[in-house]
């Protein structure tokens, strides 16, 4: 009798794991996504004259996309593929290796910026290429969302 | 019994001749005429248009960078099956080197290729019919520039009867009609400019529009998006309906044609992110000229929109 429970219950475990998508991780993914966009206006408002140039404003955004960049590859655990109208591609799964690498390099360049980044001319210079860390990612790995 | 015999042969006779008719290949222009079609051309001015028609996008040979290295061999995917794009590099062999410019101009204008067989719709000529002859010398003056490769894509992967390209003279019948796209004169240069850009070399419509079970473009629905043909997920309604850009002003537009940042700061991806790089090298004034145009197009409503990686 205990054995069938013990079997009932590791049916019921398996099971549910191939059903429960992990909406909790997908949603954080969004969330986190969503703070490197919001970071992103700032520098982009000094750069089109916009907005005065600050200094510790563009730090504070280059900070986030370190953090940014250190969360992100924890947040595609394979029960996270599908749920919630994610815009993750497979492909993700299907090259981790090479989403990782991105993730590391945009943190590289957010560090390295944190330096080189001075004045309006250097953020003028620098941003931009940060920026085409974005888009090399969601060129591949996102989904057209309308 | 005989006569009904007699009947139904001759039926079939004018059946298989209107069929071989309609589905006869038509060039826009006579191919003997190529020489008068050679005059002039500039290669600068090729290269607005190159951008404009965002040939890189699928042409440029996948795995690199190079945006000018158009050995071709990217899969489309489609309902129909694959299709696999064509080197349109200057290599005599394997790509156009020995196109004139009356190929390319039978090519986009009527979607024949120079043996005188149909392309498929997948190459947007349904758009392409739109782009003034001049545009089209200068591309090909422009192409003429560009480093050859060697190599051939391979055929494409198509279901029957889809296989058969002489049957695509049938959907032309449905589906294609050539014609100028005449000035407007109540409206502005720019405004013109826009509707030259975004309904004839952009091609916008081609992937912000949804298809019939034909594959050809729902008009009433032009512009309203769909989903993504390619893959997953939909691409954006245009228009200021619902579900569209009612609240992009003309300038984020620019922006997203000229960095790829939306008005939320998020950086577009998918398909549009080589459009981008596309449109990034454009004259500004042309960008301007598109959202111009983009802005003024008839609000739509989305249709029915399928989950982000949904099928």
């Amino acid at each position: 009798m205990i054995r069938s429970f013990l079997v009932a219950g590791l049916l019921t475990l398996g099971i549910g794991t191939v059903l429960a998508q992990n909406l909790d991780v997908i949603k954080e993914r969004k969330q986190t996504m969503k703070s490197a966009g919001d970071a992103t206006g700032d520098p982009v408002k000094m750069i089109k004259g916009e907005l005065p140039f600050d200094l510790p404003k563009v730090q504070a955004s280059l900070q986030t996309y370190v953090a940014v960049a250190k969360k992100m590859p924890t947040l595609f655990p394979d029960d996270s593929k599908t749920g919630d109208d994610t815009a993750a591609l497979p492909k993700i799964w299907e090259n981790k290796d090479d989403v990782i690498a991105r993730y590391a390099k945009l943190g590289t360049d957010a560090t390295a910026a944190l330096t080189t980044i001075k004045d309006e001319a250097s953020l003028k210079a620098t941003f931009p290429n940060i920026l085409k860390n974005c888009g090399g990612c969601h060129e591949t790995y996102r989904a057209s969302k309308s | 019994m005989r006569r009904l015999l007699l009947a139904i042969i001759v039926l079939a006779v004018i059946g298989a001749g209107a069929f071989w008719w309609i589905t006869e290949p038509r060039p826009a222009y006579p191919r003997d005429q190529w020489a008068a079609l050679e005059e002039g051309g500039d290669a600068e001015r090729g290269r607005i248009v190159f951008d404009a028609g965002g040939c890189a996008s699928c042409h440029t040979t996948p795995g690199q960078n190079d945006r000018l290295k158009l050995g071709g061999g990217l899969q489309l995917k489609s309902p129909f099956g694959s299709f696999f794009v064509p080197n349109i590099s200057p290599d005599a062999n394997d790509g156009i080197g020995k196109w004139k410019v009356v190929d390319l101009a039978n090519a986009m204008l009527s979607g024949v290729s120079p043996e005188g067989a149909h392309y498929y719709p997948a190459f947007p000529y349904t758009s392409f019919h739109r782009v003034k002859l001049d545009d089209v010398r200068d591309l090909m003056a422009f192409l003429r520039t560009l480093p050859p490769i060697s190599g051939k894509a391979r055929p494409h992967d198509l279901a029957f009867p889809f296989n058969i390209r002489r049957t695509l003279g049938v959907w032309k019948f449905l589906f294609f009609h050539r014609g100028d796209l005449a000035p407007d004169p109540s409206k502005s240069p720019e405004w013109n400019r826009g509707r030259y850009l975004v309904e004839g070399l952009g091609h916008c419509a081609e992937c912000h529009s949804p298809r019939n079970f034909m594959g050809a473009i729902i008009e009433s629905q032009r512009f309203a998006g769909g989903p993504d043909l390619e893959g997953k997920g939909n691409v954006p309604n245009i228009t200021s309906g619902k579900g569209g850009i009612a609240n992009w002003s003309k300038k984020d537009i620019v922006e997203l044609l000229t960095t790829g940042l939306k008005p939320d700061f998020d950086t577009i991806g998918s398909t549009m992110g080589e459009v981008v790089k596309n449109t990034a090298d454009l004259p500004q004034s042309d960008r301007e000229a598109i959202a111009e145009y983009v802005k003024s197009l008839p609000p739509r409503d989305s249709a029915a929109r399928r989950s982000a990686t949904g099928q």
